[in-house]
């Protein structure tokens, strides 16, 4: 075999891409398909936002203005759908596939051809999804977590919700499984395990998630689907079969799902905390075996989410216990982040901004989370707008800040210029002012009893509903304002990037050039880990 | 990581993923447009079935293309067996969801309509006589009276064949090892006749279920397990006497050296895979 290895050098060994189209139909390399999953995620980001700025529209003031209740329906569960798999998931698989071969020092993906397939099933999926809004019956409006028996009242959008939802699943199984594989079968010779840098370890964890809880939800679709066309009875009563036991399978996907979309934030704060405060990350093992914990509680909590719909007593003290011990290494977490400042030479420069904003606005999140939990609390909480206060606070000024961060973190690398640094603070404060006059109030009118879903509402919600709306809007214009900061970086408007970015960041990354070249570590790195800042 | 000295295979662009894409495309529209009522999405499903199997024969094709010229290093065959490897576990929480699906349908679900725990007025209101018992299609006798598939007969002899082929596929796997190709090609070949009388007699059994004992895919919920357990199972089934039927005549091609035929190791993980489900379904959908 090696001795045919010469030849086949020379049959690889290109420097550039392609020209034309075929470079991004055909691509290969994971740069160029970090770039096209970050494109993708960014215009999801606003095809999702302007869904929810119909829903805030809508809910300015009490009584019905806008759209008929039906269309709010479609708007609430579109967006949902649009932002956890066309925005977040795609936003972090983008950064992954940037930045995990450079940062463990591979030459790409393990499985190069796969990681074009599992993009190019994406734009699929979603011309799927976004084709039943002009169908008979609308969009489904059913909520993304397609209960039954609400969602088989879904009209011809209902198959093409299912497959849509097959095809996102397989699009991350196997964008999953090219993660572990290069994570595992391609680090540079001497990162072992626990040498590898944060953002890899919580991806590795992140993959395996995905794998165990992608086929599980592709197999609740697939029940509904035969329900609804092959007079099956999984989720029909007089069948012997239970509505409530498609929540359970549902959700036994849908928690582990919400540390899908904020195990890989951890890891870019992880970085990017260290990198501006000088200091290596503190506690690196301890954070390992948090995100590990983390994962492995997500797979026995998910009940917490079906508190109302009812189950044993027992039950429901396990899955209040079990929720509640998430705390413990989620504070492991927060604890390492804020010591690795301690005494730090710390700088703020716009991804510094948002991994701050990040560590307080998604410890707040963490902490409505814990009141959630708490069985005869959640009885009053539950599907009203507290819960759409706490999943917000950790998925926009969490996962979403976290996106944002490791973009303004790692784009200079990308393209070779800064982002103006102006700019960039513009956006974040922007953001972060915006977000929690939007979802702040949300906390309120959820323990003074308003329920999510619903497009009219009792006068008396009606200041805070106006609060949260204005700054709904604020929030999406402010992000018109991360697209200009993007594409002013991409067009190389800004000043020119050293190779190591930052003040001596840490991690291989930093030791290609920048912009990193088509090809990168085509023969591995002799050593890859820097231990200490000098 | 050994192998540093040899370069990773980065293949070029390729453009089968993105017919994979159309294909995908086509079919799932074809479907849904079916489903629907409209009958043009029968022609499109068709269309992009084809599709996808144009380009499983040309993707494989190319891949084994450069596997006998010898491109893929030691490093290139561990990320081909990792990617299968958690690729099969992808395939067994897929099957977990079913399987979660019968258990809690018969444990809890179907115990708490018969008026179990605190769920005495849920029975005497809204299924006032219902008792909880296995096999049932439901308090509403969803699909009409019907016969349980039992242990023996068919599937006591399906079990004996997929086991069998177990077997025959590991002698074949140790033969290849040591090199003895005749004994590979009739073993590899006992594998995938095996496999393909199993679904036969499965088959056999599906029209015994529909034709004599109204046991349909209507039959309530143990109608619904036990058909979609043991239909996805077949499936699988399918889908690995395929792929062992072109390993065999990869085999006859001259394909795989002793320590160099990943597709072979693939395949038969695949096919313990399968049979490692069957034994489950074998206990838990049609002994227990």
């Amino acid at each position: 075999m090696s001795a045919t290895v010469a030849d086949t050098h020379a049959e690889h060994e290109h420097h550039g891409p392609v020209a034309g189209w075929r470079r991004w139909l055909y691509a290969t390399n994971h740069k160029d398909i970090g770039t096209m999953y970050l494109i993708l995620s960014l215009i999801m980001f606003f095809v999702g936002g302007v869904m929810a700025l119909i829903i805030r529209t809508e809910l300015f003031s009490p009584g019905l203005q806008f759209v008929n209740p039906a269309f709010f329906n479609q708007m609430t569960t579109m967006h949902a759908l649009i932002m956890v798999f066309g925005a977040v998931m795609p936003a972090f698989v983008g950064l992954a596939n940037w930045m995990v071969p450079l940062m463990i020092g591979a030459p790409d993906m393990a499985l190069p051809r796969m990681n074009n397939w599992s993009f190019w099933i994406l734009p699929v999926a979603f011309a799927m999804l976004a084709s039943t809004l002009f169908m008979p019956g609308g969009a489904p409006a059913s909520g993304w977590t397609m209960y039954p028996p609400l969602v088989l009242q879904t009209g011809d959008a209902f198959p093409f919700l299912i497959f849509s939802v097959h095809l996102l699943g397989i699009s991350s199984i196997m964008g999953a499984i090219n993660i572990i594989v290069t994570i595992v079968n391609m680090r540079a010779p001497d990162m072992s395990l626990l040498k590898m840098p944060m953002f890899v370890w919580t991806w590795l964890i992140t993959a395996y998630l995905l794998l165990a809880v992608m086929p599980v939800l592709a197999g609740a679709v697939t029940m509904l689907l035969t329900d609804q066309f092959f007079g099956t009875s999984f989720f029909l009563a007089a069948g012997g079969g239970d509505p409530v036991m498609f929540q359970h399978i549902f959700w036994f996907f849908g928690h582990p799902e919400v540390y899908i979309m904020i195990l890989p934030a951890f890891g870019v704060v992880s970085e990017i905390i260290p990198t501006f405060s000088r200091k290596p990350l503190f506690g690196h093992d301890s954070m390992v075996y948090a995100a590990s914990s983390i994962a492995f509680l997500s797979f026995i909590v998910w009940a917490h989410h079906m508190f109302t719909t009812g189950m044993p007593l027992t039950g429901q003290l396990f899955f209040m216990f079990a929720t509640m011990l998430i705390a413990v290494p989620t504070g492991v977490k927060v604890f390492n982040w804020t010591a690795t400042m301690w005494r730090g030479a710390m700088s703020f420069e716009t991804p510094m901004l948002f991994a701050l904003a990040f560590l307080f606005l998604f410890t707040i999140g963490g902490f409505s989370g814990l009141m959630l939990a708490i069985v005869p609390a959640d009885i009053q909480y539950h599907d009203s707008y507290f819960v759409v206060a706490h999943f917000h606070y950790v998925l926009v000024p969490g996962s979403v800040f976290a996106v944002m961060a490791a973009v303004y973190y790692w784009m200079p690398k990308w393209t070779g210029h800064y982002y103006d640094e102006r700019m960039g603070k513009l956006h974040f404060w922007l953001s972060t002012i915006f977000v929690n006059v939007t979802f702040f109030p949300m906390h309120f009118l959820g323990l003074a009893g308003m329920p999510r879903r619903i497009p009219d509402y009792s006068t008396q919600f009606a200041d805070f509903n106006s609060i949260a709306s204005i700054g709904a809007i604020g929030f999406g214009l402010s992000q018109l304002l991360f697209a200009y900061n993007v594409i002013q970086c991409v067009r190389k408007k800004g000043s020119t990037a050293t190779d190591a970015v930052w003040d001596q960041p840490q991690g291989l990354e930093w030791t290609v050039p920048s912009p990193a070249p088509y090809h990168t570590f085509e023969t591995p790195p002799t050593s890859s880990v820097k231990t200490t800042f000098s | 990581m050994s192998h540093a000295e040899e370069k990773y295979y980065v293949p070029h662009g390729s453009h089968w993923p993105i017919v994979g894409s159309a294909g995908l495309l086509f079919l799932m529209v074809g479907v849904s447009v079916w489903l629907n009522g409209g009958d043009t999405g029968f022609w499109v499903m068709l269309a992009g079935f084809a599709i996808i199997i144009f380009m499983l024969v040309g993707w494989f094709g190319e891949v084994i293309g450069e596997s006998e010229s010898g491109r893929f290093n030691t490093q290139v065959g561990m990320s081909f067996r990792m990617g299968m490897f958690w690729f099969i576990f992808s395939e067994v929480m897929f099957f977990s969801a079913f399987f979660g699906a019968l258990f809690y349908a018969r444990n809890m679900a179907i115990p708490w309509l018969g008026g179990e725990s605190n769920n005495f007025f849920t029975n005497l209101m809204l299924w006032d006589g219902f008792e909880s018992t296995w096999p049932t299609n439901g308090p509403g006798n969803i699909g009409g009276d019907f016969e349980p598939m039992g242990p023996f007969g068919l599937p006591l002899i399906n079990t004996v064949l997929l086991l069998s082929s177990s077997v025959t596929l590991t002698i074949a796997h140790h033969a290849l090892l040591k090199g003895h190709r005749s004994l590979v090609k009739v073993f590899l070949g006992a594998t995938f006749v095996l496999g393909f009388i199993f679904v036969f007699l499965q088959a056999e059994e599906y029209i015994e279920a529909y034709q004599h004992m109204n046991l349909t895919l209507g039959s309530g919920i143990y109608g619904s397990t036990f058909f979609m357990l043991t239909g996805f199972h077949g499936m699988h089934v399918t889908i690995g006497a395929i792929m062992l039927t072109i390993i065999w005549f990869r085999v006859l091609k001259g394909h795989f050296t002793p320590d160099k035929h990943f597709a072979f190791e693939a395949v038969a993980w695949y096919c313990h895979f399968v049979d490692v489900v069957w034994v489950a379904l074998y206990v838990f959908v049609y002994w227990m």
